[in-house]
């Protein structure tokens, strides 16, 4: 086991080395710089433009830079944004709990969705409750959270005028009022997301369970008088969420760089707004780095979700 | 129109058989800007007009919370590092210029006492030189006063080149800045200046603290704390910024007007698109004011009905375009395309061109996508017919442009489509990435389509396409296509704007198309009348001059001028006394806003 994580954590490093320069490259060819919006203003000579790209490194070759990136990064110092001069991590870190809130309870949301359907879906395959559900999984995930999200807003905010519909990060109340208004503003995004990723998540805890359901084991469970509650819970669930928690732990690098698309319709100021807004201004500093933190989370709960099903699953050995 | 007439119109605006609204609309429609406009009658000594807007809180405070949506987020609050036109408005809220341009293009003092003229002598009669007398009494939010220093210190910052200011181009031109006494200062400048607003008036003007900004001049500019955390004069301070995302500020207790502002806090959040920005104020009143709404008018009459908000429409000198490539770009030159060494193999032929000219259909373009936001071009005049121009007139009308056609030999293939000597008539149109445009460029399509055009439609990211990278074949710089389209948005004066038409400033490989000529048409007779417009003190003398500069662009059929457009806002019914400028920020007037209750 030791040397497997050993090996495994060795491996990464060239893995996270190897992204990073693909994604480099890529944005360095890639047409565009932070400037360009003063090159339509006529009152911006283009001398500044060129020493505001020089002040930034922006004509040296791309080798150069990416090996001074690299050097800085593993200093720890992060960069600053080329727009507004604010430190990288500073900016992230700025914003990771908003994200960390709404995706964290989304991811949480489709858990809730997800289980007890699946469950008592395939207790009871093919029957009423079954069809229905599956019908309103392929709905769930067939639609767009783009769609959803308008769909959403349409129906609370402005016909039913229920609910805000644009995300505040630092609401001015306290106490409960403060849990009320987060609450009120919070549940159209992570009911839009929670419910796309609920949909998916139905179906595969319906598939995993029916699987399980089949196996002689569990004929001889009931056979020997055990309750269907107990059978259920002890036997059954736990053997058919290990490939259900493995796949959460692969999901949950998502809940920290965000959903760009509810982020963008709700204005939640999220990590994914910021790359998005970063890639649009060619901002390459916030780009790399919240793409190398995203690397190396999904690296991360890769290995986490490898070592895990090890550890629920006897049957499996690492070699 | 020529000088004399111009004369003729001010001696009736004096007389007073001409409102002064109706001459600034006239000199719009011609081409030029409402500042100057003012400035034109100003010099004609034709007194100011009607007053702002009536204030009525009678103390300060007690208002609540401003809630106000950009759909393009803050990044910075330093004007003069700004890149976007949303910073400057989301500095705006901190810092303050000496003077605005109001709806009318009149100059408003904010931080100067009074606004310097001919009469009272604050501006020199050979232009060489203008006296600002700053308000005395006006503390920065850190209680140190504001002195004639902060100015000088602003010019000095700002006309730097290790600084890399953005406005740099505004106070370049400036010799030298002499320090009257603590509250006077008398701007110096290079050569004689018709247009003296251009410094340290409007968005590119704010003053900053010289304390604050003292030890960051140079490379060290943006480092500047100051630059998230503004200390400025304005009517509020800040409380905290998230860039690209929210702004908060509160009120400035040590404000210089009186009673003013009424609001106890102000919140700026930015991100999103236009139409649900329109949403948040028009229909759930969420948000009191919403900026910039590019959204089809349709849209916003309906979003209208509901009764809480509504669309204010401002002048302003915003042009849709469409650029007319003299070059070709489908030739490379010493791997250059659009190379000033070719000329247009179809577009050279003045037939074409005024065959284009009369294929774009103006009136549905306006009708259907803009409604009251898009009125007659600046440099074409749609109605009513008082306000036209005997020079120039827009016309729709595909007959004439058929006929033209078959008159100089281009005749129908068997595809439909017109050819000459073996050249098909085949553009490629490009723009930027933006719902209305895409439907600008059907209509364009199918027009010319008919008339036996073959039009190829292309569509570019706007980051992409506005973007300034020298070996990026999809900027407007480089223009690798026969037409392209986009707005311009003409500042104060044209002066700096009509720039795009020079020969020296042909975008090309030798200054990495840098260049502003995007359509490297070149010209005689307008390189001299820009030369002479540059040092020409006369007002109207200028205005005639840059009338004949506009006559020139779209008679060459060199810029297509399409629709021009107003700067249009969302405001809450309960939200009085906003008076947005197309000339300024939308915050000029900040201070004075107030909610009924």
């Amino acid at each position: 086991m030791r040397t497997y994580l050993v090996r495994r954590l060795v491996t990464a490093v060239p893995a996270l080395v190897g992204t990073s320069l693909v994604l480099f490259v890529i944005l360095a060819l890639a047409p565009g710089d932070p400037f360009g919006e003063l090159a339509t203003n006529p009152n911006v000579p283009p001398e500044v433009r060129m020493n505001l790209r020089k002040q930034f490194g922006l004509d040296d070759p791309i080798a150069v830079r990416y090996v001074r990136w690299l050097g800085s990064m593993v200093k720890g110092e992060w960069g600053f944004s080329f727009v507004s001069r604010v430190d990288v991590d500073r900016l992230i870190l700025q914003r990771l709990p908003t994200t960390l809130f709404v995706l964290g309870s989304a991811q949480l949301l489709g858990l809730l969705i997800a289980l007890p359907v699946g469950i008592y879906s395939a207790r009871r395959p093919y029957s009423l409750f079954d069809q229905a559900a599956t019908t309103f999984a392929f709905v769930g995930f067939s639609l767009p959270t783009f769609f959803t999200g308008l769909l959403f807003i349409l129906l609370f905010s402005i016909y039913l005028d229920w609910l805000p519909f644009i995300y505040r990060a630092d609401l001015q109340v306290t106490g409960l009022r403060w849990v009320w208004a987060s609450f009120q503003q919070g549940i159209m995004p992570i009911a839009v997301l929670g419910l796309f990723q609920g949909a998916a998540l139905t179906r595969f805890v319906r598939s995993s369970v029916l699987e399980v359901i089949r196996l002689d084991y569990v004929s001889t469970a009931r056979a020997k008088g055990l309750t269907e509650g107990v059978t259920l819970l002890k036997h059954v669930v736990r053997n058919a969420l290990i490939p259900v928690v493995t796949l959460i732990a692969l999901q949950i690098p998502q809940i920290f760089t965000g959903a760009v698309v509810t982020e963008q319709i709700f204005r939640v100021p999220g990590i994914g707004s910021l790359l998005i807004a970063s890639i649009l201004a060619n901002d390459t500093p916030v780009i790399m780095a919240i793409t190398f933190v995203f690397s190396a989370l999904v690296i991360v709960f890769n290995l986490v979700a490898d070592v895990l099903y090890g550890w629920l699953d006897p049957r499996i050995s690492f070699r | 129109m020529d000088e004399r007439e111009l004369r003729r119109l001010i001696r009736r605006v004096r007389a007073g058989t001409l409102s002064r609204r109706q001459f600034t609309r006239m000199m719009v429609g011609l081409g030029l800007t409402a500042p100057m406009a003012a400035q034109m009658l100003g010099a004609a000594g034709v007194a100011r007009a009607q007053s702002r807007p009536a204030f009525t809180p009678t103390k300060r405070g007690g208002g609540g919370e401003l809630k106000v949506l950009w759909w393009q987020a803050v990044s910075i609050l330093n004007c003069h590092l700004a890149v976007g036109v949303k910073d400057n408005d989301g500095a705006r809220l901190f810092n303050e210029p000496l003077a605005a341009f109001d709806p009318d293009g009149n100059l408003a003092p904010i931080l100067a006492a009074e606004v310097p003229s001919l009469d009272n002598g604050g501006v020199a009669k050979d232009g060489l030189s203008v006296t600002w007398k700053l308000k005395r009494n006006v503390q920065w939010h850190d209680g140190k006063p504001f002195t004639a220093d902060d100015v000088v210190f602003t010019w000095e910052f700002a006309a730097d080149p290790t600084t890399a200011a953005t406005t740099t181009g505004n106070y370049k031109d400036i010799t030298r800045i002499d320090k009257l006494d603590s509250h006077t200062v008398k701007i110096v400048f290079k050569q004689p200046t018709p247009f003296w607003p251009i410094a340290f008036c409007s968005a590119s003007g704010l003053i900053i603290p010289k304390h604050v900004f003292e030890p960051f001049k140079g490379a060290k500019s943006r480092e500047a704390p100051a630059n998230l955390r503004p200390v400025g004069t304005g009517p509020n301070r800040i409380v905290d910024f998230k860039p690209d995302d929210v702004v908060r500020a509160e009120l400035n207790p040590h404000y210089h007007v009186a009673n003013a502002p009424f609001f106890d806090r102000v919140e700026l959040k930015g991100g999103g698109d236009a139409t649900s920005a329109a949403r948040a104020v028009l229909q759930t009143g969420e948000y009191d004011f919403a900026w910039n709404l590019q959204v089809e008018d349709d849209l916003l009459k309906r979003m209208e009905q509901g009764g809480k908000g509504r669309v204010d429409f401002a002048a302003s000198g915003n042009v849709e375009h469409i650029n007319v490539n003299q070059t070709d770009p489908w030739t490379e030159v010493d791997g250059e395309r659009s190379s000033i060494k070719t000329t247009h193999p179809l577009l050279s032929d003045p037939a074409v061109r005024q065959a284009l000219t009369l294929l774009i259909d103006r009136g549905s373009m306006q009708e259907q996508l803009y409604g009251r936001a898009g009125q007659a071009t600046t440099n074409y005049i749609n109605a009513p017919s008082r306000y036209q121009s005997k020079n120039l007139k827009w016309e729709f009308n595909p007959d004439k442009a058929n006929q033209i056609l078959d008159a100089a030999g281009w005749k129908r293939g068997g595809d439909g489509i017109r050819a000459k000597d073996g050249k098909r008539l085949k553009f490629l149109l490009q723009t930027s990435i933006n719902p209305l445009r895409q439907k600008e460029q059907a209509i364009i399509k199918q027009v010319a389509g008919k008339a036996g055009f073959s039009m190829e439609l292309k569509t570019v990211v706007a980051s992409v396409f506005f973007g300034s990278d020298a070996a990026n074949p999809d900027n407007v710089a480089h223009f690798t296509a026969d037409l392209q389209m986009y707005a311009w948005q003409f500042a104060a004066d044209p002066q700096p704007d009509m720039r795009v038409f020079l020969s020296r400033e042909v975008a090309s490989k030798d200054n990495q198309f840098s260049g502003r000529n995007t359509t490297r048409w070149r010209n005689e007779e307008y390189d001299r009348l820009w030369l002479a417009a540059e040092g020409e003190m006369d007002p109207v003398k200028r205005a005639a001059m840059f009338i004949r500069m506009n006559d020139l662009v779209v008679q060459n059929a060199v810029v297509i001028p399409l629709v021009w457009r107003n700067w249009v806002s969302g405001v809450s019914n309960r939200l009085k006394n906003t008076d947005i400028s197309g000339w300024d920020s939308s915050f000029w007037n900040l201070a004075r806003w107030y909610r009924e209750a």
